[in-house]
């Protein structure tokens, strides 16, 4: 089958590998219809995260149909469209019965500190992905969830990830009727953030990040205020300016590890890798939040350290919160939400391309180009 | 104002599912729906009924006891890159002990890629990989810079270490009873 193929920083390809196999008898084998390219991946991309093998499959977005199932599915029968939550999970152990299905204590050996994610290297479970003709999709019983007849798979696609990741990020930031939100990074995930924020009641929502045409995007999609940050001397004093002194009442910071606008942190946390990424979107959070407020972080870090001023958090009594996304438990909401026209995941795509050119479409979303907001990948096998 | 002002003033409620999931009481909650501690949980060490063979070398975590009911399989350590791998499962994940030499061996692991392709008959494409095509076909000019940079500063490198080298060999200057 075809599939994606890591050979180091910002190296990949589109070659030939063995079809995955049933491991467990709870896995599943799925035939992949639309997979997307994320933020997050150019952490893998960009060689910053830790274990990333070269020779893995990335792809933690994908959509696709039931082709093979273990002795022990029951949930799900050949033929079924399912999406498949980023994250993997058993549904059993401690955590995942609390509803955190983001951090599954059965599902990755390698790592403790993060639950496993498809196709986001072994510190994440060592699992291949979805940019792929086929993918191994274990506790089948769990994760995937049948796509409903009348929803669009570039829809569906969204859900796995996007959409959720988003919701969480606003739903973390404890919005409360009429509050002011800021949300750094106009990426699909930030863009999303900004969408959701209204959902919760917000009053104000803003945007900020460096590409003016992402801004845009966001200002139509997202009905926020966007601002450029590349347009300020220090965007901290503008959030505060235009929140009469106070700060932001939530901020989530949708960046992580690739944030650009500080050059000591560019420096250290992405050409030297002396910090696990570049934190200046967390640090603007901290700084440009109210006494007492709340940051939400969605923005995907390594497990090493990261330069942030936790004495602010301290000193203004903030409340910090962040997970990777529960997306099993959100998604009933979601679909319905989608179903009833009140959010157009969609509406992100903005780029069409067949697997056979990933590495055209990692370049493409990583360096920005041709006004890139989210790339949807069609394996060969998609039309069939 | 620092900034352009593209933005226009909208009314909230026009939004469409404006306020739909306002939670009075998530402020600031807890992610988790259903919270208990390990103590009231009376199945805290609950385990699916199979767990997946080990027929492949897992490298596991020493902060958990076992290795989880299922595990990715897609590129078991092999090589150099692979011993690394091995010594830094022998420290916890709060050591940089644990997390440096991983990423060593990811940058051996690609050199490792790159000998394999070679071995295989295959030269990789390094131009195709990297989506140079997309730089080419949409950022054409700041590309041809960057790339005449490398260049420049690649040349500028060589040009002064051989320059230091012949220094190096400069002869040592005698007088005429050959004392230095």
């Amino acid at each position: 089958m075809l599939a994606m193929d890591y050979r180091g920083p910002k190296r990949v390809r589109a070659v030939q590998k063995p079809m995955p196999e049933i491991k467990h008898p709870q896995d599943a084998i799925v035939r992949v219809l639309r997979t997307c390219i994320c933020g997050s991946d150019l952490h893998l991309y960009n060689g910053n995260v830790p274990d990333t093998r070269v020779g893995s499959t990335f792809g933690h977005e994908f959509v696709g149909e039931i082709v093979e199932i273990g002795a022990d599915v029951t949930k799900v029968k050949v033929g079924d469209r399912v999406l498949v939550p980023f994250n993997i999970a058993c549904g059993e152990c401690h955590f995942c019965r609390q509803g955190m299905f983001g951090n599954c204590n059965e599902s990755n050996t390698e790592s403790t500190a993060v639950g496993a994610i498809f196709g986001y290297s072994h510190t994440a479970g060592g699992y291949n992905g979805g940019q792929a003709e086929y993918a191994r999709v274990p506790y089948a019983n769990v994760g995937p969830t049948i796509i409903p007849p009348d929803m669009d798979l570039d829809d569906a696609v969204l859900l796995t990830d996007v959409v959720p990741t988003g919701y969480q990020a606003a739903e973390m930031a404890g919005i409360q009727t009429g509050d002011t939100v800021v949300v750094f990074g106009a990426g699909p995930i930030g863009i999303m953030a900004a969408r959701c924020a209204w959902l919760f009641g917000a009053g104000r929502v803003i945007i900020i990040d460096q590409e003016d045409y992402r801004l845009e995007f966001a200002r139509n999609y997202s009905y926020c205020e966007a601002y450029n940050f590349k347009e300020m001397n220090d965007p901290v004093v503008f959030i505060k300016k235009i929140t009469d002194w106070m700060g932001a009442d939530c901020v989530i910071d949708a960046v992580g590890a690739e944030a650009a606008g500080n050059t000591m942190q560019t420096v250290t946390g992405r050409k030297l890798l002396l910090q696990a990424g570049s934190a200046t979107a967390l640090h603007w959070a901290i700084n440009s939040v109210k006494k007492g407020g709340v940051v939400s972080i969605v923005g995907v870090y390594g497990p090493t350290d990261n330069l942030v001023p936790i004495g602010n958090m301290m000193n203004k009594g903030l409340t910090i919160r962040g997970n990777q996304t529960s997306v099993k438990r959100l998604l009933p909401r979601l679909i319905e939400h989608v179903q009833n026209g009140i959010l157009n995941p969609k509406g992100l795509i903005t780029h069409r391309l067949p697997l056979e050119e990933v590495a055209d479409g990692y370049r493409m979303f990583s360096a920005k180009l041709d006004n890139c907001i989210k790339t949807v990948l069609m394996p060969p096998t998609a039309n069939q | 104002m620092e900034t352009k002002q593209n933005n226009r003033p909208i009314d909230p409620k026009q939004i469409k599912g404006w306020g739909i999931d306002a939670d009075p009481k998530n402020d600031p909650t807890y992610p988790m729906r259903q919270r208990m501690n390990v103590g009231q949980d009376p199945d805290s060490k609950h385990r699916p009924d199979h767990l997946q063979p080990e027929n492949t070398e897992v490298l596991r975590s020493i902060e958990r006891p076992d290795v989880s009911a299922v595990f990715g399989t897609p590129a078991p350590p092999v090589g150099l890159s692979g011993l690394i791998r091995r010594a830094a499962f022998k420290y916890s994940e709060n050591e940089y002990k644990h997390w440096l030499p991983l990423i060593v061996a990811d940058r051996v692991g690609v050199v490792e890629g790159i000998l394999s392709d070679l071995a295989h008959g295959k030269l990789p494409n390094i131009w195709a990989e990297k989506g140079y095509d997309m730089e080419w076909k949409y950022n054409r000019t700041a590309f041809i810079t960057k790339l005449a940079t490398i260049g420049a500063v690649t040349a500028g490198v060589v040009v002064w270490l051989s320059s230091g080298k012949k220094e190096k060999k400069r002869p040592v200057k005698k007088d005429y009873l050959g004392r230095f």
